[in-house]
């Protein structure tokens, strides 16, 4: 799957692979599958993942959003990557905080502080 | 009242907006549509957007399990979504045609052993953004409320 197609910015500095996401809302099933298949691509292509993934244009996600991002992140574990989260809308906050994955996962305020949690 | 339609409110804006749309497995067109015309209706009478969110959030994941759990993907079956709202509450109901699940069977995805299983956020979301929610049984319909003063 290309990045593009399923709605992903990707960049590569500094041995960290960067995501952003294009569309605003994060919740068309069908789109959220591209997502997670392309993300699945990215980490698959790295023996370890280094991955942040900004949501800075993002207002509005699904728990199958979530779903893929875990799927995501158990990828990344398994290979003895990084995946840091940044610049994530409070409103957004809110539901990794209620489904508490804010502790599954390693969220930063701002993509510059993400990109200097890499160790 | 026809599938897919909605009632104006009446000119001075006191008569609740209600309406039933049926969709189908993929049907994204369709799904956006009633979406734009529902959030559309809830701004209009004054719902902030902090409340919208929330109802938003919520009224996706029950249309989402409704395809992706009770109908288990199958294109034939549909998802009907019926509700009322008004400048207090918003009453929305949407059930699928599944055969219905136990939501006592649906184990707690915040337990520090779930947290890495990917699917089982959905009850749980609307539920938080919800004032309140009921599955009926046998399970393949879920009522909500949300009140602007809770």
């Amino acid at each position: 799957m290309n990045p593009e197609s399923a709605g992903l910015r990707v960049s590569e500095k500094n041995g960290i692979t960067r995501v952003e996401f294009i569309e605003q809302n994060i919740l068309d099933e069908e789109n959220i599958q591209q997502i997670g298949e392309a993300l699945g691509s990215l980490v698959d292509a790295q023996d370890t993942p280094r991955v942040l993934i900004s949501f800075r244009d993002v207002a509005h996600l699904s728990s199958a959003a979530l779903g893929a991002l875990i799927t995501v992140s158990n990828r990344v574990k398994s290979k003895d990557g990084e995946l840091h989260l940044s610049d994530i809308d409070p409103k957004i906050l809110e539901v990794f905080k209620i489904t508490r994955l804010d502790r599954l996962f390693e969220i930063h305020e701002t993509t510059a502080e993400g990109l200097s949690a890499f160790g | 009242m026809a599938p897919n339609e909605i009632n104006p409110s009446d000119e001075n804006g006191t008569s609740p907006l209600a309406g039933e749309t049926t969709l189908r497995q993929g049907d994204f067109s369709g799904l956006k549509a009633f979406e734009s015309s529902f959030f559309d209706s809830l701004k209009s009478i004054g719902y902030d957007e902090g409340q919208i969110f929330a109802i938003r959030l919520a009224v996706e994941e029950s249309i989402a399990n409704g395809f992706r759990h009770g109908n288990d993907g199958d294109p034939a079956k549909t998802v009907t979504i019926t509700f009322a709202i008004t400048a207090t509450d918003l009453h929305v109901s949407v059930e699928d045609q599944g055969t219905g699940f136990d939501p006592a069977s649906v184990p707690d995805p915040t337990e520090d052993a779930n947290l890495e299983i990917p699917s089982g956020r959905g009850l749980m979301l609307m539920r938080a953004y919800m004032t309140e929610v009921n599955v009926i049984p046998p399970g393949n319909r879920i009522e909500m409320c949300f009140r602007r003063d809770a």
